[in-house]
């Protein structure tokens, strides 16, 4: 073994504490990078994979059946590029009729006589593929109607689901035989043709338009009503884990800063306790590259072992999520690419590296008099202006010694300002980030009601209950309990220029309270007046004063816009009031407080009997997106604390060694132990109160950054009231957050400063 | 007749497994008495200090200083009876560099929770009558060795001590201030100050020290 390998190895020896602490931090840091660059990188892998195992449609192409026909779509097939094609299939839009009262949404059914092909291989998830003429298989993302349940087409003929299939491009929401086609036509039902193409070269949208060009070249002119790339549909479909993206990049920017952080300062700090070492191993002729080399290999070989465990632990809570994705595609977990994990482990390793070599160039430039002659003089006199004000302070003598340490070593504290500056920000980020997609979820849910009152969702359309509407509501106010309520009643509605139908809601009563949050304008307050969603916005191109034109059940209906409602997808809200001959269909309450919403709904229940109307505690669960955002970002945070914990532990241990010796003079006059934790605890209180006061406000800039950047990743724009989510209780209890970071780093050493023996310190050099 | 100020009996203090550093001493010193421990390197001077200072503890034996069992003390009372009855004087001084003259003199009497205005009073009339007033708000690194040790022993005093403990202390001194330093002792022990000072300095001990004791292989060799 050389001499410059057992200097390495008993540093890192006889450094345990320092190589722990960069053990500890470079994993932290890189399982910060492997969840940030991994799922950067993996939100998409799903929907490829599934696109592939499906062979999906690169184009999906509706035409119209008076302007095409069948044998010209087959013909479509042969056109330049176009390598696989299936269809055409007949496609109707059809909106079933209602089941207990509630109305069901349009559904896009296509008709083919079996899931495969060679394009959009269907794949079922539950159930089987229809048989007869009167069966029906829905789509993962239409309404959940479990197998079993009938459906009546507007004909009046009945539909029996009998099973779930998936179409990861989406290319319909059910799907019947082709014989079916005949059943399913009736009043207000859309017919069309769909063609499915895979191209050659389809992986950008030049080279998807370009195919497209190519098929509608073969077909008559204004035979294609609506063409769909299947890279609006990725994108559509990785939109939920995108909203990860930022706030996992911007934890990995925290954790790779804090690394920076903590390494420097422990290799400076190494290097600065052992710098009487240095001077004797130059003085025995090592030279200074060989020093450097040293110190740079003890800060290497811990980071490495951290590297590993920051790999496989960023990899494992990576896992659930990419499992969430995965089984919306119903495609196998996904996991992180190897070479992400390689290169966020060797980025991180870099990063500590060069950190560490120019602290350690220090030691390397040290002179070896200079070095050797360490600890027989006077040490720098700084911060005695500090101490001198301390003593004159009305506190007790421990903690005016405490409060002057900071100032003797300036860069070690601005470390520890740092770390608990960068702790601080990190829950202040997370705290408001919680808080912010909380009440997105909130107001996307516009149902925050303890109890909806419907009909029985088990009944069929036979048991749709004729409700008098003044008397339902009569009936919730006169209920003891009942806070706010109002009705409510659903259906969808067309605006010429946007393809997609949207719900269009009409409301009697003041739903304001229910979880709704204006973007711009105010809520509608008569008859005709209308607030809607941003997207439809967007869509038409109308702004908030504008007047609208919307198709609802074939009837034309005119809405002045009022407001911008922040809402996900295209959407209107009006009065009742608005459209003829609408009533409400579902109610919602909200309670007074300590009213407990079962026994509400029970007695409410009893009540509308008369009305056939069932009232509910409202039971909508979290969305499992938010619930893993949340945990992740927990998961960080404490990730990031303990880092930040660590630093202040480190920099503390460095500092306790440096002065091991005036400690043993304090205790020999008389500093007992008690105030010796309170020497110590009062030497990173300050500084971490004023990292608190730094972390505080960065953290919450770090949250009006993000969390709209999360909002635009999911197409929504944010009203400031979802962003204004810091109130002053909870911003003085972050502020705390600072020296309570700095204590629970403080407390190990202080325990070691106190259990020191006075002898022993005395003598340490 | 008064109690003694120092008790030992029979105290043996061993490290890891080698000979006892003190082996079965036995010592009583009483009120204003000024004793001298001589003795070559190893001979357990300093575990003799250290026990009596409450720093350390002994295997076996006992003692007492001003009436406290010191072997049964935790680290906490340890502390709080050096404070209430002890002033140390090192040989290396161990003032605390980025503390004044005068702060490093508070400290103790500050770590006691003595009213601030006594204390200073106390502090000042010590340095007054060691003769380091002017240095009062200068910083230790910036005084000569004498200086210091006076500092030092303004700093033992300043919680009027039953006992003052001297390790060596003109062991770091050139001779003009060694001779300071044992006028300054000399004149203590005539005000009555009971004083243990470990020393090699045969001349301090003929000047200050009413009693020699001599330690060879960590027993008492010579009692005078």
């Amino acid at each position: 073994m050389s001499g410059l390998s057992r200097v390495i190895r008993s540093g890192v020896r006889r450094r345990r504490v320092q190589t722990i602490v960069i053990g500890l931090v470079t994993a932290a840091a890189v399982t910060a990078t492997v969840l940030g660059a991994g799922l950067l990188v993996a939100s998409k892998a799903p929907f490829d994979d599934a696109f592939a195992a499906q062979r999906g449609a690169h184009l999906t192409v509706q035409a119209d059946t008076g302007v095409v026909t069948e044998a010209q779509l087959h013909a479509s097939a042969s056109a330049p590029g176009v390598v696989a094609a299936a269809g055409p299939y007949r496609v109707l839009v059809v909106t079933f009729a209602e089941r207990g009262g509630m109305r069901m949404p349009p559904l896009t059914i296509v008709a083919r006589a079996d899931p495969g092909g060679p394009v959009d291989r269907v794949e079922l998830a539950g159930g089987r593929w229809p048989a007869g003429p009167d069966e029906l298989v829905l789509g993962g993302g239409a309404i959940r109607i479990p197998p079993g349940v009938r459906l009546t087409a507007p004909g009046g003929t009945e539909f029996t689901v009998v099973g779930t299939a998936r179409s990861v491009s989406d290319t319909a929401s059910a799907w019947v035989l082709p014989s079916a086609v005949g059943a399913l036509d009736g009043p207000g039902t859309a017919d069309g043709y769909q063609m499915l193409y895979r191209f050659a070269d389809a992986s950008t949208a030049t080279e998807v338009e370009s195919g497209r060009d190519a098929v509608l070249a073969t077909l008559p002119s204004g035979a294609v009503t609506g063409a769909r790339s299947w890279l609006d549909v990725r994108q559509r479909a990785v939109e939920d884990a995108a909203v990860f993206v930022p706030f996992l990049v911007a934890f990995a920017l925290l954790g790779i800063v804090m690394a920076v952080l903590v390494v420097g300062t422990v290799v400076a700090g190494t290097v600065g306790a052992a710098t009487r070492r240095i001077g004797i191993l130059k003085a025995l002729g090592c030279t200074p590259t060989g020093i450097v080399r040293a110190y740079v290999a003890q800060a290497l070989f811990p980071a490495t072992v951290g590297a590993v465990a920051g790999t496989v632990t960023g990899n494992l809570i990576a896992l659930p999520v990419l499992a969430e994705t995965g089984q919306l595609y119903g495609s196998a977990n996904a996991t992180i690419a190897w070479w992400v994990t390689l290169l966020a482990a060797g980025g991180v390793l870099a990063v500590v590296a060069v950190t560490a070599w120019v602290a350690a160039l220090r030691a390397g430039r040290l002179r070896t008099v200079d070095a050797i002659a360490v600890g027989r003089a006077s040490g720098p006199a700084r911060g005695r202006r500090a101490s001198r004000l301390a003593a004159r302070l009305p506190v007790a003598r421990p903690v005016g010694l405490g409060l002057a340490r900071p100032f003797a070593r300036p860069v070690r504290t601005i470390a520890i300002l740092l770390a608990v500056a960068t702790g601080a920000a990190a829950v202040t980020f997370a705290t408001g980030l919680g808080a912010s997609l909380l009440r997105i979820q909130t107001a996307l849910q516009q149902n925050v009601a303890d109890v909806t009152v419907g009909g029985d969702p088990a009944a069929g359309p036979a048991a749709a209950p004729t409700v008098d509407p003044a008397t339902v509501l009569a009936t919730i106010d006169a209920q003891e309990g009942t806070r706010a309520r109002y009705g409510l009643a659903q259906a969808p509605g067309t605006v010429v220029g946007v393809p997609d139908p949207f719900p269009v809601t009409a409301i009697t009563g003041d739903a304001a309270w229910d979880g709704f949050e204006m973007v711009s304008g105010r809520w509608f307050t008569s008859p005709g007046e209308a607030v809607v969603g941003g997207r439809l916005l967007t869509a038409t191109g109308a702004r908030v004063g504008d007047t609208l034109t919307v198709q609802v059940e074939g009837t034309p209906v005119r809405l002045r816009i009022v407001g911008e409602v922040f809402e996900s997808g295209m959407a209107v809200f009006t009065s009742t009031a608005t459209i003829a001959g609408w009533n409400p269909v579902d109610y919602r309450v909200g309670l007074t407080h300590g009213t407990d919403a079962g026994d509400y709904a029970e007695t409410l229940t009893g009540a509308l009997a008369a009305q056939g109307l069932t009232a509910r505690p409202n039971g909508l669960g979290t969305d499992p997106l938010l619930v893993a955002v949340q945990g992740l970002t927990a998961t960080l945070t404490l990730l990031l604390l303990a880092v930040a914990a660590l630093g202040v532990f480190n920099m503390l241990v460095l500092d306790l060694r440096d002065r091991v010796h005036d400690l043993g003079v304090h205790k020999a006059l008389g500093m007992t132990p008690g105030q010796t934790v309170t020497m110590v605890v009062a030497s990173v209180a300050g500084v971490g109160l004023v990292g608190g006061l730094l972390g505080v406000p960065a953290g919450m800039a770090m949250q009006r950054l993000v969390v709209p950047m999360m909002a635009a990743s999911g197409g929504l724009h944010l009203p400031e009231t979802l962003l204004d989510v810091y109130g002053p209780v909870p911003l003085a209890a972050l502020a705390l957050g600072g020296p309570l970071t700095a204590l629970l780093g403080a407390l190990l050493p202080a325990g070691w400063a106190a259990r020191t023996r006075t002898a022993t310190a005395l003598r340490t050099e | 007749m008064t109690d003694p100020v120092i008790e030992l009996r029979g105290v043996t203090r061993r490290y890891d497994e080698g000979p006892p550093a003190l082996h079965d001493v036995s010592l009583t010193v009483q009120p204003g008495e000024s004793v001298a421990v001589l003795g070559p390197s190893g001979s357990g001077k300093s575990t003799l200090l250290n026990l009596l200072a409450g720093l350390d503890r002994p295997d076996a034996g006992t003692v007492a200083v001003a009436g406290t069992r010191l072997e049964k003390l935790g680290e906490a009372a340890s502390a709080r009876f050096r404070r209430a009855h002890v002033g140390l004087i090192f040989q290396f001084f161990n003032l605390l560099d980025d503390l004044t003259v005068l702060d490093n003199v508070l400290l103790p009497a500050q770590l006691a929770g003595a009213p601030a205005r006594v204390s200073r009073e106390h502090a000042t009339r010590l340095l007054d009558s060691l003769g380091i007033t002017r240095h009062a708000h200068a910083y230790p690194g910036r005084l000569s060795g004498g200086e210091r040790q006076r500092v030092a022993v303004a700093r033992a005093l300043i919680n009027r001590p039953a006992l003052l403990l001297a390790d060596e202390p003109t062991g770091a001194l050139d001779t003009a201030s060694g001779e300071d330093v044992r006028h300054l002792l000399d004149e203590l022990h005539h005000s009555g100050q009971t004083i243990v000072l470990v020393t090699h300095d045969l001349r301090l001990a003929e000047a200050c020290a009413s009693r020699t004791i001599r330690l060879r292989d960590g027993r008492v060799e010579v009692a005078g």
